[in-house]
């Protein structure tokens, strides 16, 4: 594959009249991880629906290779609804087509092998509402892995997730980065910003693009949050987060 | 076999025997049909359109057309009309629908008071099962074959919509487009289902049957077959007690699918059972090893 893998260029998009993103440009090689950094409210599941072609940008443009697997927030799904983790992995199967039809017992294979390696092989016919925090956010993720897109877009993937799933989820993170695969990943924790190859800072605009080592200083991270951002030691940096869905 | 005699008797009639086939059939595709019409919260849609409709009932018995014809008529005439009134921001859009509809039932009033009407206003309002035509009984059939084959198609993509939208609109599908299939299905449904249970009744046939299973339910596919079975053995007992008590077929059909729903809900699972299974389980000893973070090489 040559070129990259994701990227955008002089991006804007709105809600109506409303503009909630401006000027954002950036690219992300096959194999790359990029953190979008920014407060809630600050435009980084827009440009996740961007990119996935749900909203139209105002300016500028994006390219992305083939269609992207998408992880939504677990707060977005609809706890209510009777499906175990296994159906929710095999909703991943439909980006490839044949949506009038059962599954087949290939993409059923697929779920199977997906949540076996989101360690919830155990948990296949479990309902998903039944799961854990942790455990929702893994079947989300079999769900995006089944769906074998060159470009993952996680949406808070770590949000309320507890410590194991965290480490199980970064290591599946690394495989699929091995696997050439791109990965963009929403986030409002700064400190967890750091181990990826790319930092992508957003406030209703793009304050900064680049490695780690040269976006998350105070001066960026200070024009991304604003007031809610709390320096501990001159280095490490949290955030205060007033929860809500944001654009 | 005295019990079996008392219970096979409302059978032994030929007209009885078409009004629970006609019911069967029609509640065997309503009854699953029912399980998207909640999920997708579309019951108050679905009682505007079946009400809305009965202007197109009693035209089509002026008319001396089936009322078939004039069902699916009425059933566009108040689609378009109700999407007309919800859509007036001045008014907002329960406020519109309910003048929408109140206006139409009273046209349909109207219209079925006049002197020429050769059918009775009752006829329309709560169905008439016990007079079911053969074109309603092909009317029902088909119903079952074509609605029967979409919503199989259909499963998919109602379930991944029903789950997560933003999720299914990345996979590829199309959420409006799905909607609407399931709206121009349950206009269907409700054209065809409204000869038996009429344009007030109707509504009984989608929702009652759901609200009786969905607490019992482990899949959407167990509570649409679920839907399915209470809708035909609710119109067997409903024809039963009509046969019995000599009551109007429709209305007891309507009532015994309620009851059905008020079962069912009441003998919902406990929430401590039912989440039984809600327990987080730890994760196996070689994947639960901390210290990682997403993305680190």
């Amino acid at each position: 594959m040559s070129g990259p893998a994701v990227s955008a260029e002089g991006l804007a998009a709105a809600y109506g009249d409303v503009r909630v993103l401006e000027q954002v440009s950036f690219s992300a090689e096959p194999g790359q991880s990029v953190c979008v950094l920014g407060p809630n409210g600050g435009g980084k599941t827009t440009l996740f629906r961007v990119l996935l072609g749900e909203l139209e940008p105002l300016a500028g443009g994006v390219e992305v290779s083939g269609r992207p697997a998408y992880m939504a927030q677990t707060e977005r799904t609809r706890l209510d609804f009777p499906v175990t983790a296994l159906d929710v992995a095999v909703m991943g199967a439909l980006a490839r087509g044949r949506w009038w039809l059962p599954p087949s017992r290939e993409e059923r294979a697929a779920a199977r092998a997906a949540l076996e390696r989101v360690g919830l092989g155990t948990e296949a016919d479990v309902r998903f509402g039944e799961l854990s925090g942790g455990q929702r956010q893994r079947a989300l993720l079999a769900r995006a892995l089944v769906q074998d897109a060159p470009v993952l877009l996680l949406d808070e993937p770590l949000s309320g997730v507890d410590p194991a799933s965290a480490a199980l989820i970064g290591g599946v993170f690394d495989e699929l980065r091995a696997e050439g695969r791109a990965l963009l990943v929403a986030s409002h924790d700064v400190e967890s910003a750091r181990s990826f190859d790319l930092v992508l800072c957003v406030n209703r605009r793009q304050v900064a693009f680049g490695p780690p080592a040269a976006t998350l200083h105070r001066a960026t991270l200070e024009a991304t949050y604003g007031h809610e951002l709390i320096v501990l030691d001159g280095q490490s940096a949290v955030t205060v987060q007033h929860h809500g869905h944001g654009h | 076999m005295e019990v079996v005699d008392f219970l096979l008797d409302p059978l032994r009639s030929g007209i009885d025997r078409r009004a629970l086939l006609e019911l069967a059939l029609v509640g065997s595709l309503c009854g699953a049909l029912g399980f998207w019409v909640l999920t997708e919260r579309l019951a108050y849609g679905a009682e505007s359109l079946a009400h809305g409709l009965l202007p197109g009932l009693v035209l089509a018995a002026l008319a001396g057309v089936p009322l078939l014809l004039g069902a699916v008529g009425g059933a566009l005439a108040a689609a378009v009309l109700i999407a007309l009134a919800a859509s007036d921001p001045r008014t907002g859009p329960d406020a519109g629908t309910a003048v929408a509809v109140t206006g139409l039932v009273g046209l349909g009033a109207l219209l079925a008071l006049a002197p020429d009407s050769p059918q009775r206003l009752e006829e329309l309002l709560f169905g008439d099962p016990l007079g079911v035509s053969d074109g309603d009984l092909a009317a029902g059939v088909a119903l079952v074959v074509v609605g029967g084959a979409l919503l199989a198609a259909l499963h998919r993509p109602l379930a991944a919509m029903a789950f997560d939208p933003a999720g299914a609109a990345a996979a590829g599908l199309r959420p409006a487009l799905v909607r609407l299939a399931l709206l121009v299905l349950l206009a269907a449904a409700v054209a065809v289902a409204v000869q038996g249970l009429g344009a007030l009744l109707v509504l009984a046939v989608l929702i009652a049957p759901p609200v009786a299973v969905r607490a019992h339910a482990r899949t959407p596919a167990q509570a649409m077959m679920g839907g399915a079975a209470v809708a035909v053995l609710a119109a067997l007992v409903g024809m039963e007690v009509s046969f019995h008590a000599h009551s109007a077929a429709g209305a007891s059909v309507a009532l015994a699918l309620c009851a059905a729903a008020g079962l069912g809900a009441a003998l919902r699972p406990s929430r401590r059972g039912a989440r039984r299974g809600a327990r987080p389980r730890s994760l196996p000893p070689a994947q639960a090893s901390p210290g990682r973070r997403p993305g680190a090489a």
